[in-house]
C-alpha cells in the first residue's frame, strides 16, 4: 500500500520528519517498507522566461533562446524544439543540473554555440501527459500562466512528494486505503483524525430506481450492492491536484470519471466500477453465479472463460462484469453516455480471490475485495464519488440511491477488564489510556461498563485479546517490561529418541562423515533409477496432488535418493572421495488413498566413496553399533534381495533377530543411473529400531585376575565358508572357559588350492578363579578342531 | 684413629668435608692433607703408587670417548682384578700404624674414582642422547596424518544451538508429523477455510484433509491436546511450501516454534524470554526490538527485530541500511487457540514465537546461496 505523505496529512496533520514517522508508524504495526521520494532526482531546474529566439548560425533544426531564470544574467540556451517562442514560461535546466532518470546536464557547445543548459519537457520532468494534459506531444513544457522566475519548477509544478509503502497485515483491510493508514497516523500521534465530509447535491432529474433496478441472487458472494447515477457526464482530464495524488500512489491518471472511481478506492479503500447506463438491457442488473461455459470479454479485450463458482454482474441477457475483478466491454462508458452508473458493491473476499487466480486477472480492485472489506463502506464511497463529481463539476447526480443490503452488518460491543488487560500485558496502564485508545479508534466507550462498540471495518476486533492488543500497539510495545516467566518450573531437556539421535550424528561425525541434507519429496522416476520391480510396495507412496513439478511429487519411501545424489554432485565436481550421512525421515503410506497420516520413519543414510571398500563402511557401522551398546547383538547376513545393491556385497544387520537395515556396495548398473563412476556404499538403518535397541547402561566387569592361555589356528575352508560360521562353530565346542576367538587372516592365492582360504583365529580361554594349565584348554580345543572338520570341512594348517 | 676414620665419615656424609675431596683440579692439596695426616711417616711407596693410580686413572677417564670405555675402565682400575686391588693386596707389608692410615687413603681414592667415573659416565650418556636426538631430528612442518573430517550440517548447528539455548530455559524439545492433518496446521491455528493466510502459505496438498506442514505451529496443537501443563516447549524442523527453487527459496525449510502456556504468562514474559534467547544467540550486547505484527493465531502479535549482528545496528547492507534485521514472528497465544486445544484461556495464558532457520544460518556464515545447503558438495559441508 503507497501513501503519499501529502495526501495522508489531509486526514491527520503530521508533523514528525518522515525519518521519524516511518519509525513511529511501524512501532504502532503499521510496518513501513520503504520511502519514495517523488521528484526527488530533479536538481536545480528552475522556471525562466524566453526573451528572445534566434536562428543557430549553423543548423537548420535549432534555435538558440536567451532565457531569463531571475538571476540579472540571461542564458543563452540551443534547444532543438519547434513549439517555443518568445514570451513562453519554461522549465530550464542549468548548468550542473539532474533531470529525470537522474541525467546530469552541463553547459556545452551545440555546433558552435554555448548552451547554459536545456529546456525541458515533461518527460524529462518524471511525469507524461496523463499528468500535464496541458503538455505538448513533442516539444518543450510551457506553463499555461506566467510563473514568478528562478524558481524550482518541482515546487511551482508541485512534483514532490514522499510516498511511503506499508506492509499491510491479512487482519486490517481497513488500513488498505490512505484514510485507513491516517486513522493510524492520528492515533499514533494522539492526533484529531480529519475524515472529510461527505455531502451530495443532487442536481440532475429524475430518480436512480427509475434508472436502474438490482438484484442479487447470490447475497453470500454479494452481501451489498449500491449503484448511484450520474447524468450530463463530461469526460475530460481531472484536475491536477487529483492527478498528482493517483500518480503518487501508483496510479496512472485516465478521465474524471476513471480517476474518481480511482481516487475514491485508494482513499477510502472501496473499489468501484462505472457502466453505461445504456449498455445495461432492461436496465437491470442481477448479481449471479456464471453459467457453465459463460464467457465474458473484459476490458482489457481478453476474452475470459467463466465457471459457476464465479460471480458476475449481469443484466438479463450477459454478463457485463466479473464481480470484484473487472468491468466488461461491452459496458464500457462511450463519450455519448446519457447516464453513468456508478457501482459500489461488497463481495466475499475469498471467493473473489479464487475467482481472479482461475481467470488470471489480479486487479487493484480484486487484491481489495480479496481482503474481506466492510459492507457499510460502500454507500460512502459511492457518495464520496458522487462528491467528487460534483466538485469536478463533470456531471450531475440523480436523486436516490439503490441499495441492496440483504442482512445489514451491525456494529456489536465487546467488554473488556482494564485489569485482566494489564495483566496479560504485564503492564499498568490506567483506564483512562485504555479509553482513550479505543476512542481514537472509532470504537464508542462505555467507560463505567468496560464495554465498547467496535465500527464495522474492524471485524479483527473479536474478544478481549484483540483489544489488549489495541491498547499495547499505541501505549507501545517498547515500554513493555520484559520478565522472565515465574510459574512452575521446568525440566529443559530431551527425549531418550532425540539423544540417541544425537549421539547416532555424534557418531558419524566421528567417524569423518559430514552431514548432508536432502529434500525429503522426489520423483517417481527414483524408483526406476533403483531398479526397484513395478509391484514393489515402496512405490507406494504419499503423492503431492499439487507439486512444484514431477520431481517433487512423491514423498520418499526410500531415504537413499538424497545421498546418492549428492554423491553423484560430488563425484562429478571432482571431489575425490566423499562421506556424507543424512538422519531423515521416509514416509510410508498405512493406506492407499491416505486416511490417516503415514508412518514417518526417521532413517540413518550413509553413503561414500573413494579409497574404501565394504569393511571400512562395515567398521563405521560396527562402531556405531558398539556406541549403542549393542555391538555385540548386530548380526550381519548376506542380503541379495535390494534391486539397488551390490547382490554379492550386501550385508543384512539384524539385531535379536529383528532386520535394522543393511549395509554394502551400491549395485554397479544403479552407480551408473546416477553417474557415479566408481563404486559407491551405503548403509541404511532404521533409526526407530536403533533406538528401541540400544543401551546405554553400563554393568562393570571385575577385571581378570589370572592369566589367558592364547591358541592360535589356521585352517583350510571352502571359500564359500563365511567367518562368521567358523566363529560360531568355535564358539559351540569352546567350553566354559573360552574367552574369546579373534579372527586374524584370511589368505587367498600362493599355496592355497582354488577355492579354498586359509583363515586364522586367535582362541583365547580364561578362568576367573584360577590360572589355567594346558590340560584345562587341550580338550575344548580338541573339540574345536573336530567340529570345525564336522561341519565345515576345515582342515588344520601347519605352521 | 678409627675414630678419625669415623669422623672423616660422618664429616663427608653431612657435606663438611667434601669440598676437599671433590675437586680434582686441587688434587695436590688433597694430597698434601694426606701427607699432613700421616705426619712425620716415611715416604711410604704405597703413597707413591696410590697417588700415582689416581693419577693414571683420573686423566684415562677424562679422555674416555665412549661408555663403553668407561666400563672397561672401571673393571681395569676398580675391578676385583683391578690395579688399586693390587695395591690393597700390599698393605700386608705395612706396620700396624701405618695400616689404617694407607687404608683410609686407599678408600679415599676409591671413591674419589668411583664418584669421577659415574660423572663421566653421566656426562657421556648425555653426550650420547643428544647425539641420538640430534639424529631423529624430523620436519615438523610437514602435514599430519590426514583423517576424514567429519562436520555437522550448518543447518543443525544452528538448530542444536538454539535449542540448547531454549532448554537452558526449562524448555523441551517436541517434534511432530510433516505429513499433517489440516486441522492441526491450519484450523486448530485459527486458520479456517478460506482465511487468506492459507494463500500466503502456498500449501502442498495431499488429498483429503491431508497436506504438507507449511509451519511448525501444528506441533503447538498437539502438544497442548496432550493436555499438560504447563508448557515449555521448542520445536524444530522441516516444513513445506510451494515456492521455486532458487537463491533465496526451497520448497522445504526449517523452522523453530516455541510455546510456552502456565498460569499468569505475560507479553512482558514473552519479551523477557526471547531478549534473552537473542542475546544468547547473537552476542550480549544484541538488541532486540518488538514491533505489532498479525498472525491468526496469536493476539497481541509481533515480530522481534534484532540489531544486525554484521554492523551492529549502524546500518550496512546486511540490513539494508535499518541497523535490525527480522528474527521470528511472536505473540501471545490466542485465547481461540487455547480453547480449541482443550486449555481454559480464563485460567492459562501463552505465548508462542517461530522463525525461520535458514536464514539465520545463511546469515551467521555469510551463506548467499540457499541452494548450497541441500547441495551436500563436501567443500562446502566441510567449512562448518
Amino acid at each position: 500500500m503507497d501513501v503519499p505523505m501529502s495526501w495522508l496529512k489531509e486526514y491527520a496533520k503530521v508533523t514528525a520528519p518522515i525519518g521519524e514517522f516511518i519509525e513511529d508508524i511501524t512501532m504502532t504495526g503499521s510496518k513501513v517498507e520503504g520511502v519514495t521520494y517523488m521528484g526527488g532526482e530533479l536538481k536545480n531546474i528552475v522556471t525562466g522566461r524566453i526573451t528572445s529566439i534566434e536562428k543557430h548560425p549553423d543548423a537548420d533544426k535549432l534555435v538558440v533562446c536567451k532565457i531569463d531564470v531571475g538571476s540579472g544574467k540571461e542564458l543563452t540556451i540551443v534547444t532543438g524544439a519547434p513549439n517555443v517562442k518568445e514570451g513562453d514560461y519554461v522549465p530550464v535546466a542549468l548548468d550542473d543540473s539532474v533531470i529525470a532518470g537522474g541525467k546530469e546536464i552541463h553547459t556545452g557547445n551545440l555546433r558552435g554555440v554555448e548552451s547554459e543548459g536545456m529546456l525541458c519537457s515533461i518527460e524529462e520532468l518524471g511525469c507524461d501527459r496523463h499528468d500535464f494534459p496541458e503538455a505538448p506531444e513533442y516539444g518543450i513544457y510551457i506553463f499555461p500562466e506566467p510563473v514568478e522566475l528562478g524558481k524550482d519548477v518541482a515546487d511551482v509544478m508541485d512534483l514532490k512528494d514522499e510516498v511511503v509503502e506499508y506492509e499491510i497485515t491479512s487482519n486490517r483491510p481497513d488500513c488498505f486505503s490512505i484514510l485507513g493508514i491516517a486513522r493510524e497516523a492520528a492515533a499514533t500521534y494522539k492526533l484529531p483524525f480529519l475524515y472529510p465530509e461527505i455531502k451530495v447535491k443532487e442536481e440532475a432529474e429524475g430518480r436512480t430506481e427509475d434508472l436502474i433496478s438490482v438484484d442479487i441472487m447470490n447475497p453470500t458472494l454479494c452481501p451489498r450492492y449500491v449503484a448511484r447515477a450520474v447524468k450530463n457526464v463530461k469526460i475530460g482530464p481531472s484536475p491536477r491536484w487529483m492527478r498528482k495524488r493517483l500518480r503518487a500512489a501508483g496510479v496512472r491518471p485516465i478521465n474524471n470519471i476513471v480517476d474518481i472511481t480511482n481516487y475514491v478506492m485508494l482513499e477510502m479503500g472501496q473499489p468501484m466500477h462505472a457502466f453505461d447506463v445504456d449498455t445495461i438491457k432492461d436496465r437491470h442488473i442481477i448479481v449471479r453465479n456464471a453459467k457453465e461455459g459463460e464467457t465474458i470479454t473484459t476490458l482489457d479485450g481478453q476474452v475470459r472463460n467463466l465457471d459457476p463458482s464465479m460471480l458476475v454482474i449481469s443484466d438479463p441477457e450477459k454478463a457485463v462484469a466479473i464481480a470484484g475483478v473487472m468491468g466488461g466491454e461491452n459496458s464500457m462508458i462511450s463519450e455519448s453516455a446519457e447516464a453513468v452508473l456508478f457501482e459500489s458493491a461488497n463481495f466475499e473476499g475469498s471467493n473473489v480471490r479464487i475467482t481472479a487466480k482461475k481467470v488470471g486477472l489480479r486487479t487493484d480492485a480484486s487484491s481489495k475485495f480479496e481482503k474481506g472489506l466492510d459492507p457499510n463502506l460502500a454507500l460512502e464511497a459511492v457518495n464520496r464519488a458522487a462528491q467528487l463529481v460534483e466538485e469536478l463539476g463533470c456531471g450531475q447526480i440523480v436523486p436516490g440511491i439503490v441499495d441492496c443490503y440483504p442482512n445489514k452488518r451491525e456494529s456489536w460491543e465487546l467488554t473488556y477488564s482494564p485489569e485482566w488487560i494489564n495483566k496479560f500485558l504485564g503492564t499498568d496502564i490506567s483506564e483512562e489510556e485504555m479509553q482513550r485508545t479505543f476512542e481514537r479508534l472509532e470504537m464508542k466507550v462505555d467507560p463505567v461498563a468496560h464495554k465498547v462498540v467496535v465500527p464495522t471495518f474492524r471485524p479483527d476486533l473479536e474478544a478481549q485479546a484483540d483489544l489488549a492488543e489495541e491498547v499495547a500497539r499505541f501505549y507501545g510495545y517498547d515500554k513493555i517490561q520484559p520478565t522472565l516467566a515465574s510459574g512452575t518450573p521446568t525440566v529443559g531437556k530431551k527425549t531418550y529418541s532425540q539423544n540417541i539421535t544425537t549421539l547416532v550424528k555424534d557418531t558419524m561425525i566421528a567417524e569423518g562423515l559430514c552431514e548432508a541434507m536432502t529434500y525429503s519429496f522426489e520423483s517417481p522416476k527414483v524408483f526406476d533409477k533403483l531398479l526397484i520391480p513395478a509391484d514393489s510396495p515402496l512405490r507406494r507412496t504419499v503423492t503431492i496432488s499439487n507439486p512444484l513439478g514431477e520431481d517433487f511429487s512423491v514423498m520418499r519411501t526410500v531415504s537413499i535418493n538424497g545421498i546418492l545424489n549428492s554423491l553423484s554432485t560430488n563425484y562429478n565436481r571432482r571431489n575425490e572421495s566423499a562421506g556424507l550421512f543424512e538422519v531423515a525421515k521416509v514416509y510410508l503410506p498405512k493406506s492407499l488413498p491416505l486416511t490417516e497420516l503415514p508412518d514417518e520413519v526417521p532413517t540413518l543414510t550413509v553413503g561414500m566413496y573413494g579409497k574404501m571398500d565394504f569393511y571400512d563402511l562395515k567398521g563405521i557401522v560396527e562402531h556405531l553399533m558398539s556406541v549403542l551398546g549393542i555391538g555385540d547383538k548386530a548380526e550381519y547376513t548376506t542380503e541379495t534381495g535390494l534391486s539397488w545393491m551390490h547382490p554379492g556385497r550386501t550385508a543384512s544387520v539384524s539385531i535379536d533377530g529383528k532386520t535394522v537395515g543393511y549395509l554394502g556396495e551400491l549395485h554397479p548398473a544403479v552407480a551408473k543411473n546416477y553417474e557415479i563412476g566408481t563404486k559407491a556404499y551405503l548403509a541404511v538403518l532404521n533409526m526407530e529400531e536403533l533406538i528401541d535397541a540400544s543401551n546405554l547402561v553400563s554393568v562393570y566387569q571385575p577385571l581378570p585376575k589370572f592369566p589367558a592361555i592364547t591358541r592360535d589356528i589356521a585352517m583350510l575352508v571352502k571359500e564359500d565358508v563365511t567367518v562368521k560360521q567358523i566363529a560360531d562353530e568355535i564358539r559351540k565346542n569352546g567350553g566354559a572357559y573360552l574367552e574369546s576367538a579373534t579372527l586374524f587372516d584370511v589368505y587367498q592365492g600362493e599355496q592355497i588350492e582354488e577355492g579354498y582360504k586359509s583363515v586364522a583365529y586367535s582362541i583365547s580361554f580364561r578362568s576367573a578363579e584360577r590360572t589355567l594349565a594346558d590340560t584345562d584348554v587341550a580338550e575344548a580345543m580338541q573339540a574345536i578342531l573336530d567340529g570345525l572338520a564336522r561341519e565345515l570341512g576345515a582342515q588344520l594348517r601347519d605352521k | 684413629m678409627r675414630v678419625t676414620h669415623q669422623s672423616a665419615c660422618d664429616s663427608r656424609k653431612l657435606g663438611g668435608t667434601t669440598e676437599v675431596l671433590r675437586p680434582f683440579g686441587s688434587e695436590d692439596y688433597f694430597f698434601c692433607s694426606l701427607l699432613r695426616k700421616t705426619e712425620k711417616g716415611e715416604k711410604s711407596i704405597m703413597k707413591e703408587k696410590l697417588k700415582a693410580i689416581h693419577d693414571k686413572a683420573m686423566a684415562a677417564f677424562q679422555e674416555a670417548k665412549e661408555i663403553k670405555d668407561i666400563d672397561d675402565l672401571k673393571v681395569k682400575y676398580l675391578g676385583k682384578k683391578g690395579e688399586l686391588t693390587a695395591i690393597l693386596k700390599e698393605m700386608g707389608k705395612l706396620s700396624a700404624e701405618e695400616r689404617p692410615i694407607i687404608g683410609q687413603m686407599a678408600n679415599d681414592v676409591r671413591q674419589d674414582l668411583e664418584k669421577v667415573l659415574e660423572e663421566a659416565k653421566n656426562r657421556l650418556a648425555a653426550t650420547e642422547m643428544a647425539r641420538r636426538l640430534e639424529k631423529e631430528k624430523i620436519d615438523v612442518t610437514m602435514p599430519g596424518t590426514k583423517k576424514a573430517e567429519g562436520h555437522k550440517h550448518p543447518m543443525s548447528i544452528v538448530i542444536d544451538e538454539i535449542c540448547n539455548i531454549f532448554m537452558g530455559m526449562g524448555y523441551e524439545v517436541a517434534e511432530g508429523p510433516e505429513v499433517e492433518k489440516d486441522y492441526y496446521n491450519f484450523e486448530a491455528l485459527n486458520i479456517p477455510k478460506n482465511h487468506p493466510a492459507r494463500d500466503e502459505q502456498d500449501t502442498f496438498y495431499i488429498g483429503g484433509d491431508i497436506l504438507l506442514r507449511t509451519q511448525t505451529s501444528p506441533v503447538q496443537v498437539r502438544t497442548m491436546e496432550k493436555g499438560k501443563l504447563p508448557i515449555r516447549m521448542v520445536c524444530p524442523g522441516a516444513v513445506y511450501r510451494s515456492d521455486e527453487v532458487d537463491a533465496t527459496h526451497s520448497p522445504v525449510f526449517h523452522q523453530l516454534e516455541g510455546m510456552v502456556v502456565d498460569k499468569n504468562i505475560t507479553m512482558g514474559d514473552l519479551k523477557g524470554a526471547l531478549e534473552v534467547f537473542a542475546r544468547e544467540l547473537f552476542g550480549e550486547d544484541t538488541k532486540v526490538r518488538f514491533r505489532p505484527h498479525h498472525f491468526p493465531f496469536t493476539e497481541p502479535s509481533a515480530e522481534m527485530d534484532v540489531t544486525c549482528f554484521a554492523c551492529g545496528g549502524k546500518g550496512c547492507r546486511v540490513c539494508k541500511g535499518e541497523g535490525y534485521i527480522e528474527l521470528l514472528g511472536c505473540g501471545m497465544v490466542h485465547p481461540k487457540v487455547l480453547k480449541m486445544s482443550g486449555i481454559d484461556p480464563e485460567e492459562y495464558s501463552g505465548f508462542a514465537f517461530g522463525m525461520g532457520l535458514e536464514r539465520v544460518a545463511m546469515q551467521r556464515y555469510g551463506i548467499t546461496d540457499l541452494r548450497l545447503l541441500f547441495e551436500n558438495d563436501m567443500k562446502f559441508l566441510k567449512q562448518f
